[in-house]
């Protein structure tokens, strides 16, 4: 069993164009790693400073991480890992 | 180029109209792949102000959830700016998250004549394309 991760379409580039991929981890943070070592670059676009960045939002089981320890937040196997881009912006 | 009906042109620009001076924000999705945008979206500023907007993050997740579900993506990102013009700003630019969407920009800076402009924002690279308002659905 692993974690299943949905990917956005801006960072499928990175996936070989993959909506979704198999990672490993107990946290996020783990996970995020996990996903690094597959697809070298991605990390970055997900995490910055070693926060998750402002406007990346990331669900487990839709539920926002920001709600449940954000990077560190604790994913099991089976867990259903979802990242999407805020749509935000403004004059 | 984006052709849109003129009906949800309309929806757009009332939805821009009603949520004055704040930003208002929205979707209009269409079929994967098709370039058709059918399905009028209006959804809540999280930001409610009137320099920025944000979907809601849950909203954003059930709308991607519902969109997937039916095979269809955002073809337009709407969002008024309501004391500047219809041109992306730098916020807008740095956010913007979907090379395949035409962003569509309203002003309501001028409540009489509101200016509806649309854009390809990519690498954050903006160009501004013709828009062809037709009557009836987009075929």
């Amino acid at each position: 069993m692993a974690i299943e991760v949905s990917i956005p379409t801006i960072l499928r580039t990175y996936t070989d164009g993959a909506k979704s991929v198999e990672a490993t981890g107990a946290t996020l943070g783990a996970v995020i790693n996990d996903l690094e070592a597959q697809f070298p670059g991605i990390a970055d676009r997900l995490v910055d400073a070693g926060s998750l960045r402002r406007f990346v939002n990331i669900y487990i089981n839709d539920e926002d991480v920001r709600f449940l320890g954000g990077i560190d937040a604790e994913v099991a196997d089976g867990d259903n890992v979802t990242v999407l881009p805020a749509v935000a912006g403004g004059a | 180029m984006l052709t849109i009906a003129q009906t949800i042109v309309d929806a757009i620009v009332a939805h821009a109209r009603l949520d004055h001076p704040d930003e208002a924000c929205g979707v209009v999705a269409g079929p994967a792949g098709s370039d058709r945008p059918q399905r009028f979206i209006p959804m809540v500023n999280a930001a409610r102000s009137p320099t920025f907007y944000e979907f809601d993050s849950k909203d954003l997740l059930k709308l991607y959830r519902e969109m997937d579900s039916l095979d269809e993506e955002p073809v337009v990102i709407y969002h008024s700016h309501t004391a500047t013009q219809a041109y992306p700003s730098r916020t807008d630019i740095s956010y913007a998250s979907e090379p395949n969407a035409h962003y569509v920009l309203v002003s309501t800076a001028d409540e009489v004549d509101v200016e509806f402009r649309s854009f390809r924002i990519v690498d954050g690279e903006v160009t501004e394309e013709p828009v062809e308002i037709v009557t009836g659905e987009v075929e």
